[in-house]
């Protein structure tokens, strides 16, 4: 198969990025888009040019590193998925393809497809976690936990911190990203004792980094390669709202 | 001289490039008093904007019908004007209510939008929406719309200054104002009339989003509810614009004719 890319070529953070033309030839159907990217990169160090920097690491879809914008979608046209997930027989034969980095003011970027997404880092540093060690595997009737609770904990904590949802909203919102980390803690017994100061402060280094709001769009869950669901959002909106009486009625 | 968002290190070592520091930080949104601290964040912001849009999807469906009894003729449409003007001081208190919710409702979605178009300096080439309606990505814009419109429509029927024909109006048989035929005589002018069913369906638009994305704003949905009240909300909102419109057709297919002759 052969495509026409438009890739996005930005040399350093403060440099001007521009996108590039490049043609991707004879690509077997099965490849997938990472790959693909590899053997454009492969033919370009072989002519002596600058080969296009991009992010990947388990590419089987659960690390949470592949972080491209393909034809205009965070991790390309067939959701859920990681980009890495993604193959070129997804695609027309002679088919244009734009390649783009996730964008959103946090997410510095670093080179070309690259960005930094230390501020979802911070987010969690803020308070996604639990202060008192858990120790080894309990007995698993020790602490009681609705079926329910646990299953909904799970799919909050499926989340893989790749940062699509921030990347697709419209308004760079990282709300899905937060309310996954704040309610897969808050739903479970381990997690309430810290739930107050967790969602304020999470909440509050959420918007310091410089996301934009939420206008409940839902584009995030449509994009989200772990399929989290923006109901999650609603439940952060809850927390939030509760924390802050708690706070306020010094509770 | 420095630039904005330039360290001294940049300028003496230009190879050397610092991260942009975050705007603010996180703590000392801890140490001031919590709750100016949620009417500062992202969400409290959504929440003010939620819950004034609530009482102004409320003053929507109440203003249509009250406006709908120009269907049962001028004898109720005019006793019900008169009613609400007799409130007196109630009716100035109410008046003010609704004009501190309105601005409300657009200073905190303004600063909201503001927020947002900084979130994502750099646009992107090529953006495609998966699941992102139309409605909801327009919501600033039908907003304007309809604010530019509310204005139009307190000088045209509440202060009565945009139709010269309306100070010719004279009282009904009961010596009450003649809401009915200023409503008919308004609206038989087609201008008007396509203006107000085009401001109908940018409200319409806007409701359409807003009347279920206030439930996901307070917290109040979950999986499964979100598809239901998405769909009862597109339902909602078309009522109203058929509600609505059916006033200025009725009157441009001669429906409804004046009560008096000028």
């Amino acid at each position: 198969m052969n495509f026409k890319l438009r890739v996005w070529r930005q040399e350093a953070s403060e440099a001007k990025g521009r996108l590039v033309n490049y043609y991707a030839t004879d690509v077997s159907p099965h490849t997938s888009f990472l790959e693909m990217l590899d053997i454009v990169n492969e033919r370009l160090v072989e002519k002596g040019e600058d080969p296009i920097a991009f992010e990947s690491d388990c590419r089987e879809g659960i690390c949470g590193t592949c972080s491209l914008t393909i034809n205009g979608e965070a991790h390309g046209p067939d959701h859920p998925g990681a980009a890495c997930q993604l193959y070129m027989r997804r695609f027309k034969d002679g088919a244009t393809i734009t390649v783009e980095p996730f964008r959103a003011r946090p997410f510095r970027l670093v080179r070309d497809l690259v960005v930094s997404r230390s501020a979802l880092d911070r987010i969690v540093q803020a308070g996604g976690f639990v202060s008192a060690r858990s120790g080894s595997a309990p007995e698993a009737n020790s602490i009681p936990v609705p079926k329910h609770d646990a299953d909904l904990a799970m799919e909050a904590a499926a989340c893989i911190g790749c940062g699509a949802c921030a990347a697709a909203c419209p308004n760079a919102s990282a709300m899905l990203f937060t309310s996954a980390k704040v309610s897969h803690l808050a739903l479970l017994p381990q997690g309430n004792a810290e739930r107050t100061a967790r969602v304020l402060r999470m909440v509050g280094q959420m918007d310091a980094e410089g996301f934009g709001n939420c206008t409940n769009t839902y584009e995030c869950e449509a994009v989200c390669p772990a399929e989290i669901s923006a109901s999650f959002i609603a439940k952060l909106n809850r927390e939030y709202a509760l924390a802050t009486l708690r706070k306020k009625s010094g509770m | 001289m420095l630039g904005i968002g330039q360290s001294r290190l940049t300028v003496l070592n230009p190879t050397f490039s610092l991260p942009p520091r975050p705007t603010q930080p996180a703590d000392r949104i801890l140490i001031v008093a919590p709750l100016s601290a949620f009417y500062r964040s992202s969400i409290g912001k959504k929440f003010v904007v939620a819950v004034t849009g609530v009482i102004l999807i409320g003053f929507v469906v109440g203003h249509l019908l009250g406006n709908l009894q120009i269907f049962f003729g001028p004898e109720y449409i005019n006793s019900y004007a008169e009613k609400l003007r007799s409130l007196g001081v109630l009716l100035w208190v109410i008046r003010a209510f609704l004009l501190v919710t309105v601005v409300l409702h657009i200073y905190f979605t303004i600063r909201l939008a503001i927020d947002n178009r900084r979130a994502r300096p750099t646009a992107y080439a090529k953006k495609d929406h998966v699941k992102a309606t139309f409605a909801s990505r327009s919501m600033t814009l039908s907003g304007l719309i309809v604010l530019a419109f509310i204005v139009y429509h307190l000088a045209h029927f509440t202060v009565r200054v945009a139709d010269p024909r309306f100070a010719l109006l004279k009282a009904d048989p009961l010596n009450r104002y003649d809401v009915y035929s200023m409503m008919v005589y308004g609206f038989q002018n087609a201008l008007v009339s396509a203006f107000y069913v085009i401001a109908m369906f940018l409200l319409t638009l806007h409701l359409s989003h807003g009347a279920s994305s206030f439930f996901q704003s307070l917290g109040l949905n979950d999986k499964k509810m979100t598809p239901r009240l998405a769909r009862g909300a597109r339902v909602f909102a078309w009522l109203i614009f058929a509600g609505y419109t059916s006033i200025p057709v009725a009157v441009l297919l001669g429906l409804v004719r004046p009560a008096q002759q000028l």
